[in-house]
């Protein structure tokens, strides 16, 4: 394993308190940021490579530099919704490392020219929530966050929000129509939240893994840490490897490396006597792989390549003796229940696609429902506000592609079960 | 074919090949839908603070958090979930005290509580239970496991045992929040000994706990990791 950064000493017991962050190093990188100048410290995130941790991988300084200069207010909005499935890294971030997320909140308020942050935490994360307000309380009196941080110009108040159990609420402007205290439905981009998000201001939105980056990015220099992981992906991810494994947990990985050695030596591979048969490389909303793929170099570009994505970098296991109709329908029902109904393609093939996989189920289906099963996920893609709806048709898409010969294998024997 | 026929105990079948296909399983989708809406009735309003009496702690609780946000709408979610807490559900009047509070319609708090998977709609029991039943989950038995659940529990009121989309515990799968505190991986006789730790009102699963568990990558065997 490659040397860790976010996960090194992770374990130390009471790291979420403030002495013992700031004994390890803690704040240091901040006090360097706030000596650069906004656009210095704009540069050095550019020039260090990194990209969104979230889902979609867009250039994190390149975002932060979209926000408008000129003074008025500006918000940072830490995405901490966290609710893919399989992805869980974040999770364990805030809960050992809370401060580390503060220190990334303000090196990124700082970049943005931002004067308001807000962490928009899942419901779900009760006790992550109760150590980050600790933490916060903690950074406040320190006077790491509040008016003119450590003398700097920044000024910046920090605000933890809990949400309440919506998928969606992590689509960032869903997530905003969240935070102002509505119903979590994704709005119409353009224009995008650099220039009119959170109250209609502008708004720079990152993801928890991305900010907690940025302060190493700051300490090792941002030369140092593009030389890590390959050309276009630069850096280290923290994997969250589930399913079928004998180890499943985060691993922290330099990106690039082949994605069997995470399945396999990291996470320990599928039970004994079992194979891989697919795997979801990040998160349910990406298309399934197969053991044929397994030497996929794990990096944002090569995993494009092959029709896939990094996604949110959740590697989800399924082992041989699953069939692909059970995670087919668990993945739909997943996207049925959180769609939040407001646009047709992904409300209605959300709901179509659940009743045509339980109809194989049944064995009321013949091969031709798998052909328009797979049409209704390409009418689906591209034809909402939000990708929602396109992260459900990706995956069952893919896997009627990939294992059709089960499908209508399933099909058949199913028939044949109702006719005797 | 179409067959349509109106009144109590309505119907809509579509006719396929000389079987009747039921297009939707109970009806409707939206239940109350066939029912006319009474125009005479006047439209909600902010409820009037000298008619609502809100506890003192819950009126606090949910100013407190109005505070925090340059727009008072923001504090919708906190100040559903301080009504809940207090209330133990989303109840009518939950909702009320809440909107009055935030000067808002009980209406407006309706339209938020009911997106949100964590509202409780209907009265919930003293604890809550949620079982993670998401992909993850499910490939390491948590189907089964939410079965023997809500068997140990038999239907009881005093625990309210729901299936929840992934609760970001893969981890630890299977898994379960028990009054938002996290426990896994649940093996066999766990479900039994949940249920009968929280009728006792003694520590929950305590070896279990999320809190207590290192990161992955420390726990590899020597010889095995690159």
């Amino acid at each position: 394993m490659t040397d860790a950064i976010l996960l090194k000493d992770i374990d130390e017991p009471q790291l979420s308190d403030i002495a013992v962050y700031e004994r390890r190093g803690g704040y240091k990188a901040l006090r360097t940021a706030l000596a650069m100048t906004q656009d210095e410290l704009v540069a050095e995130l550019e020039a260090s490579g990194l990209r969104g941790r979230g889902g979609a991988g867009f250039p994190a300084g390149r975002k932060a530099s979209f926000l408008p200069k000129g003074d008025m207010d500006k918000y940072l909005v830490c995405n901490a919704d966290e609710s893919e499935p399989g992805t869980f890294k974040d999770r364990e971030l805030m809960q050992k490392s809370p401060h580390m997320l503060i220190e990334g909140i303000v090196i990124a308020a700082h970049a943005g020219g931002a004067n308001h942050a807000f962490i928009y935490i899942r419901g779900e994360y009760e006790e992550q929530a109760r150590i980050l307000d600790a933490a916060i309380a903690q950074a406040r009196k320190a006077g790491y966050i509040g008016d003119r941080i450590l003398g700097s110009e920044l000024s910046l108040s920090l605000v933890l929000h809990r949400g309440a159990g919506a998928y969606i609420c992590g689509e960032e402007t869903g997530l905003l129509d969240s935070l102002e205290g509505k119903r979590g439905n994704p709005r119409l981009k353009p224009p995008f939240p650099a220039l009119q998000g959170l109250y209609q201001g502008p708004t720079l939105i990152n993801n928890v893994e991305t900010l907690m980056t940025m302060p190493h990015i700051i300490t090792m220099g941002a030369k140092e840490y593009a030389k890590l992981g390959v050309s276009g992906s630069s850096g280290t991810k923290v994997v969250s490897v589930s399913g079928h494994v004998q180890r499943p947990g985060n691993y922290e990985i330099e990106l690039g490396i082949p994605s069997r050695e995470i399945i396999f030596d990291l996470a320990g591979g599928p039970p004994k006597g079992r194979k891989v048969k697919m795997w979801f490389p990040g998160g349910s909303s990406s298309p399934v792989l197969t053991a044929d793929d397994l030497d996929l170099p794990y990096d944002f570009d090569s995993l494009a390549k092959a029709g896939s994505m990094l996604g949110s970098g959740a590697i989800i296991v399924i082992d041989d003796k699953t069939p692909v109709l059970d995670v087919a329908l668990k993945t739909a029902k997943f996207y049925r229940h959180e769609s939040c109904g407001k646009c047709t393609p992904c409300r209605e093939g959300t709901n179509w696609t659940v009743r045509m996989l339980e109809r194989i189920d049944t064995g009321e289906a013949t091969p031709m429902d798998l052909d328009i099963m797979a049409s209704v996920q390409e009418h689906i893609i591209g034809n909402c506000l939000c990708v929602l709806g396109d992260a459900m048709a990706m995956p069952i898409g893919s896997m009627i592609a990939k294992f059709r010969d089960e499908f209508e294998a399933h099909i058949q024997s199913r028939q044949l079960a109702s006719v005797s | 074919m179409t067959s349509f026929s109106g009144g109590p105990g309505f119907e809509y079948r579509q006719e396929h090949a000389g079987v009747a296909i039921s297009r939707t399983r109970d009806g409707s989708r939206t239940p109350g839908w066939d029912e006319p809406a009474d125009l005479e009735k006047d439209p909600a309003e902010v409820p009037d603070p000298a008619l609502v009496d809100v506890p003192a702690e819950l009126r606090a609780e949910i100013e407190a958090s109005m505070a925090l946000y340059p727009d008072r709408h923001s504090a919708a979610l906190p100040a559903l979930a301080a009504a809940q807490r207090h209330h133990g559900w989303c109840s009518p009047r939950a909702i009320l005290e809440a909107a009055c509070v935030m000067r808002v319609t009980p209406g407006y708090l309706t339209s938020v509580a009911t997106f949100y998977d964590m509202f409780e709609l209907e009265p919930a029991g003293e604890h809550l239970v949620y079982v993670c039943t998401n992909i993850s989950c499910s490939l390491r038995g948590a189907d089964e496991l939410l079965a023997e659940i809500e068997a140990e529990v038999g239907g009881q009121r005093d625990i309210t045992v729901r299936h929840f989309e992934c609760l970001g515990a893969c981890d630890i799968a299977p898994m379960v929040s028990v009054d938002h505190i996290y426990y896994g991986p649940l093996g066999k006789g766990d479900a039994k000994r949940l249920v009968k730790d929280l009728r006792e009102g003694s520590e929950v699963l305590a070896d279990l706990a999320l809190a207590l568990r290192p990161t992955a990558a420390s726990e590899i065997p020597e010889g095995e990791s690159k």
